[in-house]
């Protein structure tokens, strides 16, 4: 209970924090929000010109596009201190972590939690309402379900894969943008059906990194599509996130214990 | 003149040491347009109707994006330069017998050039040469269909680089008017991004924007240079291609000249 509660102080005073600059806070805020609108603009002169891609029209591709932005912006926002990671290797500041009696994940997540990331998450929301009333998805017991656990196991997902990253680092001492290939890029793929692209492309994000599993599979159930996956399994796939969630803290543990400070 | 030559070879070389960074960066954008061409190859399968741009040079004109990356689209302002004004050490620049504006347009052009060795040199022989050897040629990277238009694409292309360059100085200088640089520099670039053409092909968008699209600056960075590289522009649209990049070069210059004259009157330097 205790973690619990420190965490919430943790959150109140980022939030102080960061409303000290209200004119920069908001102007990043509005620039967030900005980039994801055009984003999605992209997508929509796509359609706009092809009518469809593949099987799959404007608002069910909507679909895939706000839950994993909303999921992306949540976890964003949780795992900033994660990104830091690779500074506070650098110059020994996670020396100070390791002597305060917390364990080093609830510190880190208790760094910064990131109140701009509300323009991704905010317009995301829209995009995925949209899509919901466009296609008269009716809110039942099922789809509750599949969306709440597309969400959490995407959050999950993302934030497992900083904290792969950030642990990277203890070995490295650098940081590896390359990662960015699996959350901005991550992103960027699951804005679509993962059905459109090809083979060993799928197999990467649903056996490696189980992007497909949290996003597409339960959506797709949503959608009432029809692919050749049993149906029970799209209600339990976006578990392979919160698995992935704990393999990644395992490996935290594990490059923990091999930090050496750098001394400085 | 040669003060400004060895200030971009200085530059140049120093952008240069950035190499691991760079690699990283063209992993990156190998995935991207990856991720690009298979969206854009899923629409096109099954698209029935003409459209004004073929896949095959969808996929070039992508190829090209990710490669030009950070030549052509001007992200934000010298980061350096800026910090110079933030922390008042730019009194050492406005001490120099140059002219100030010329002296950090030639950094903005080190800036822009440089990412074109490290970057896109890798990316596009891998593209053009590898992929058709493993077996994903429908992805390759095709060369242009005559030698004018590969010559086109490269006088565009210079065009290009000087038109982001000067973009560049705009975003550097605003840092004299606001000090911590978010407004600009967080707005603009996501609309140059998308109105140049590197999130959609620019032939791609509906009919209706396309004058708009046209007659901005944003698609003399990109869409232009790019589409007489795949003859999807004909080499005689050359003269207007390049009229229309000079128009918006000469405006972005005056206007940088003007903002750096009035930011130095009103300049007040940081601390002491």
């Amino acid at each position: 209970m205790n973690t619990f509660y420190l965490y919430g102080r943790y959150v109140s005073i980022s939030f102080k924090s960061q409303l000290q600059y209200k004119a920069s806070f908001l102007l990043q805020l509005v620039g967030h929000l900005l980039i994801t609108v055009i984003d999605f603009f992209g997508i929509w002169a796509l359609f706009a010109r092809f009518n469809s891609i593949g099987t799959w029209q404007l608002p069910e591709v909507a679909l895939f596009y706000g839950v994993i932005n909303i999921s992306f912006a949540t976890a964003d926002a949780l795992g900033r201190g994660f990104d830091s990671m690779w500074r506070m290797t650098k110059n020994g500041d996670f020396d100070r972590l390791l002597l305060r009696p917390r364990s080093t994940v609830l510190q880190l997540l208790g760094t910064e939690f990131t109140l701009k990331r509300i323009g991704r998450f905010v317009q995301g929301f829209v995009v995925m309402v949209w899509s919901l009333t466009t296609l008269h998805v009716k809110l039942n017991l099922q789809t509750i379900w599949l969306l709440g656990a597309s969400f959490i196991g995407s959050v999950a997902l993302f934030l497992g894969i900083v904290i792969i990253q950030a642990t990277l680092t203890f070995w490295t001492i650098e940081s590896l943008e390359i990662m960015n290939v699996l959350t901005y890029g991550g992103v960027e793929t699951a804005q679509y059906p993962l059905g459109i692209y090809s083979k060993w492309f799928q197999q990467f994000f649903t056996f490696i990194i189980p992007l497909g599993c949290v996003s597409y599979f339960p959506l797709v159930a949503v959608l009432g599509k029809d692919i050749s996956v049993p149906l029970w399994f799209c209600y339990l796939s976006p578990m392979a996130g919160i698995v992935f969630l704990i393999i990644a803290l395992k490996l935290w543990k594990v490059g923990e214990k091999y930090y050496c400070s750098t001394g400085s | 003149m040669n003060a400004y030559w060895s200030l971009f070879i200085a530059r140049f070389a120093l952008l240069l040491q950035y190499r691991t960074a760079a690699l990283a960066g063209v992993a990156t954008q190998f995935f991207w347009g990856f991720v690009k061409v298979m969206v854009l190859e899923a629409f096109f399968t099954h698209t029935t109707s003409a459209q004004p741009i073929t896949f095959r040079e969808t996929v070039a004109y992508i190829w090209l994006g990710q490669a030009f990356l950070f030549a052509v689209v001007p992200w934000g302002g010298d980061k350096d330069i800026q910090e110079l004004i933030r922390s008042g050490a730019v009194g050492y620049d406005l001490l120099r017998p140059t002219d100030l504006y010329n002296f950090w347009l030639t950094r903005a052009l080190a800036l822009r050039t440089a990412p074109i060795i490290l970057r896109a040199v890798p990316l596009l022989c891998i593209t053009a040469f590898v992929f058709p050897l493993v077996g994903i040629g429908q992805w390759s990277l095709t060369f242009s269909p005559s030698f004018a238009a590969f010559i086109a694409f490269v006088i565009s292309f210079i065009g290009a680089i000087l038109l982001s360059s000067a973009l560049t100085m705009l975003f550097t200088v605003s840092m004299m008017w606001t000090i911590s640089g978010d407004g600009v520099n967080n707005f603009l670039p996501p609309l140059i991004i998308v109105f140049s053409g590197m999130i959609v092909p620019l032939p791609l968008f509906p009919e209706w924007l396309k004058p708009l699209l046209n007659a901005l600056p944003f698609s003399g960075l990109v869409d232009k240079p790019f589409r007489l590289f795949t003859g999807n522009l004909p080499f005689n649209s050359l003269p207007s291609v390049l009229l229309h990049q000079a128009f918006w070069i000469l405006v972005f210059i005056i206007l940088g000249r003007l903002l750096v004259n009035r930011g130095v009157k009103k300049l007040v330097i940081q601390g002491g």
